[in-house]
């Protein structure tokens, strides 16, 4: 996830970070750069402009060129100015004083509408809420079937009328949520286009009528300077109180992330980042700045690391490492943890510095599966005495899990490799490589 | 027909380039200032960085070199350029039964519905046309597109949800072979173009219909949602690799959006916009036709 934004303004700034002496043609041209970068990753035009203009404003100041390390300040200023596009806090959804809370969801077709009311329902229902989802789009075909399935597949209950007047059903719908004792109740509108003067009007009419506690917008993360223009369109006729980017798994820049926030003034809430009901991240400001500027997304990653973390299996790896036990076994058990914590490529990116050399690599998710099968197809000696592995056990591993005794061959080199690697850290502190799989 | 395609193109008309009439017909000189003015043009449409200076750079050569000075005679140079980029040749299709379509694209650029159109078009031809339903992974999306089969009386092969769609694939490649359909279309799920193992999913699809239909598939269409940025040049390269598409269907045209991406995907990959979607009918589609699309985008009120 922005990825390339995140690669090209790295590669600018360690220019500049360089410089002993920063002369004005120097930031000029770095300025340039971080324009054509951001132009590039579709953030609009305007808000480009703008970005530019203030960095270049606070960077020709005496105090910069005349700072002991010049270059650190300017990007120093890039950082705040685009925390400051940003924005600065993570914004909570808001709830209803007596429930049921009402969120609505509206958008452009296409935009990922009723994938993301089935991750909003299953966000909330792993915080202890009880969501109702109701099918407000009566449009387009088979959509009032496609939240059904994601219902039952959540257990979320779905309301629905068939094809009728979206405005009743919204009102029929919250009642039928203090029916089944659910205390949230998602809207699920129909895709329409910014400029359908008839369609605004009736996510308006619906907004007066079922008065939604929360309105979401939810934007393809892959638009581009138009996203500007519908994002405002939207919020002029509904005011709507929080953004939702999707698709963000992709190799897209993301920069309408920056657009919309700088041009409509309203915070983005959530990023989807996949296919699936959990694919659902909360947006945090500060932390994709970060991550922008190539710093690393440490907080995220540790965040992530804990949900999937188990202290019992972790006390006994970390008492086994200290005897320099370090087993086939641990490394299997190592994998699945990780493969917790969601796809490779998302953790990666969170780490300082490892980003760049590791982003361009694609990360093939089968390597993942190849590796499993070969431990798989081993017996039980031979996981916890990986040196009983001679010429013949390789060759029957490699046909029992389906690989070549090269991709045997492979992972007994990585798994050595690692095992040199405790011994290194052996004597140093364990204790900071607990729940922190892989991370030594 | 074509007027509501010209009123559907009416917002991008008056998008950059009808700025760009404006911008040309006050009276002034051709001067750096105001091919920055165009580039700012250029960039707001999703054109692209590198597009737009390549675009300049020939306008400032051909300034430099035929010597055009005022502001007006610039009109008739972008129209040119832009013109030139988007030239395509017109694909041939195969005298044999069946012609495959496959249809492929990212999530929620309108795949369905843009193939709802194009059975619309060629049944308006008097060809016969079956439609699969190979998108097993979206929920509802097989209904999705059995109703507008039943909408435009045309058959839908298709499986259970969550079979593997590279069998629907064969059992249709194996119905229009044997039914003697003229157009065979398939639909696929939407796909990132970064997911490798979705992209390996349809490179096999594509295998399968080639080993049942030698020459198959004829067409591969990617669909690109006009509200895209510079990211559709990288679907296009991804799903050119996996599948060898060959053509753009540009949907959403009726928003502000304006497609401008397509001029970069044209000119790095050389795949053309054959396909046009101005709305949510079956025929809302219109073929792009690039000298009257530029032309149209140029047209003085």
């Amino acid at each position: 996830m922005l990825e390339d934004l995140t690669g090209k303004l790295e590669s600018v700034l360690r220019n500049l970070r360089g410089y002993g002496k920063l002369t004005e043609k120097n930031i000029a041209e770095s300025l340039k750069e971080i324009r054509k970068a951001l132009l590039e990753a579709d953030v609009n035009y305007k808000v480009v402009k703008d970005f530019i203009q203030s960095v270049q404003d606070r960077s020709v100041g005496e105090n910069v060129l005349k700072s002991v390390t010049p270059g650190q300040m300017i990007v120093k200023i890039v950082n705040d100015e685009l925390i400051k596009l940003l924005g600065t806090s993570t914004t909570q959804l808001k709830s209803a004083g007596i429930p049921p809370s009402i969120i609505m969801i509206t958008g452009l077709q296409g935009s990922g509408k009723t994938t993301f009311c089935a991750k909003l329902a299953s966000f909330l229902q792993s915080r202890g809420r009880k969501p109702l989802l109701a099918a407000l789009d009566v449009y387009r075909p088979a959509a009032i079937q496609q939240l059904r399935v994601l219902g039952e597949s959540l257990k979320v209950p779905v309301y629905d009328e068939g094809i009728g007047d979206p405005v009743k059903i919204g009102f029929n719908a919250v009642s039928d949520a203090r029916r089944k004792l659910c205390d949230t109740v998602i809207l699920d509108t129909a895709g329409r286009l910014h400029i359908d003067e008839q369609m605004m009007r009736e996510l308006v009419n619906v907004k007066n009528r079922v008065r939604p506690h929360e309105i979401l917008f939810v934007a393809d993360g892959m638009t581009g300077q138009d996203a500007v223009n519908t994002a405002k369109e939207f919020a002029e006729k509904l005011d709507y109180d929080g953004v939702v980017l999707t698709k963000m798994d992709g190799d897209t820049r993301g920069g309408a992330a920056l657009s919309i926030r700088a041009v409509t003034g309203k915070p983005i809430k959530f990023i989807g980042t996949g296919e699936k009901a959990d694919a659902i991240e909360q947006f945090h400001p500060d932390r994709m700045a970060s991550r922008i500027l190539g710093m690393g997304d440490v907080v995220s990653l540790v965040e992530k690391a804990q949900s999937s973390y188990d202290e019992e299996k972790a006390q006994k790896l970390e008492e086994r490492l200290r005897r320099n036990e370090f087993t086939l076994e641990d490394f299997y058990d190592q994998l699945q943890q990780i493969k917790k914590m969601g796809s490779l490529e998302s953790i990666l990116g969170m780490i300082p510095g490892i980003g760049n050399q590791i982003r361009n690599a694609k990360v093939d998710p089968k390597a993942f599966t190849r590796t499993e099968a070969i431990i798989n197809s081993m017996t039980l000696q031979e996981r916890q005495q990986p040196s009983v592995l001679n010429g013949s056990r390789r060759k029957r591993i490699a046909s029992g899990s389906g690989t070549r005794v090269q991709d045997v061959n492979q992972l007994i080199k990585q798994y050595d490799q690692m095992k040199k690697m405790i011994k290194q850290l052996k004597g140093k502190s364990l204790k900071g490589m607990r729940g922190m799989p892989f991370m030594a | 027909m074509f007027g509501k395609i010209k009123s559907g193109l009416t917002k991008t008309r008056e998008g950059v380039f009808s700025k760009i009439n404006r911008l040309v017909t006050g009276k002034r000189k051709i001067d750096e200032e105001l091919l920055e003015e165009l580039e700012e043009l250029l960039i707001s449409g999703d054109v692209g960085v590198e597009t737009s200076i390549h675009i300049l750079d020939n306008i400032r050569t051909r300034v430099k070199k035929e010597k055009y000075q005022t502001s007006e005679e610039l009109d008739s140079l972008i129209l040119d350029e832009v013109k030139r980029l988007l030239d395509f040749d017109p694909l041939n299709l195969p005298p044999t039964k069946p012609c495959v379509i496959l249809v492929v694209g990212v999530n929620g650029t309108g795949k369905t519905t843009s193939i709802a159109k194009l059975t619309n078009y060629y049944k308006k031809q008097g060809k016969t046309v079956l439609l699969a339903a190979a998108d097993t992974f979206r929920a509802a999306a097989i209904e999705q597109l059995v109703t507008w089969g039943e909408r435009l009386d045309t058959d839908v092969i298709k499986h259970h949800a969550n079979s593997d769609p590279a069998a629907v694939v064969f059992d249709a490649c194996s119905a229009a072979l044997s039914r003697k359909t003229d157009v065979l279309i398939i639909d696929t799920a939407g796909r990132l173009h970064t997911k490798v193992n979705l992209m390996s999913e349809l490179e096999k699809i594509y295998r399968i219909i080639q080993r049942q239909i030698p020459d198959a598939p004829h067409e591969t269409i990617l669909v690109i949602d006009a509200g895209n940025g510079q990211n559709a040049i990288n679907q296009a390269k991804e799903f050119i690799k996996a599948s060898k598409a060959n053509s753009i269907f540009l949907t959403k045209l009726d928003g502000t959006a304006k497609g401008g991406v397509v001029l970069g995907i044209k000119r790095e990959l050389g795949i053309p916009v054959r396909y046009i979607g101005v709305g949510e009918k079956a025929d809302d589609m219109e073929l792009f036709d690039p000298v009257e699309f530029v032309e149209g985008l140029f047209e003085k009120k």
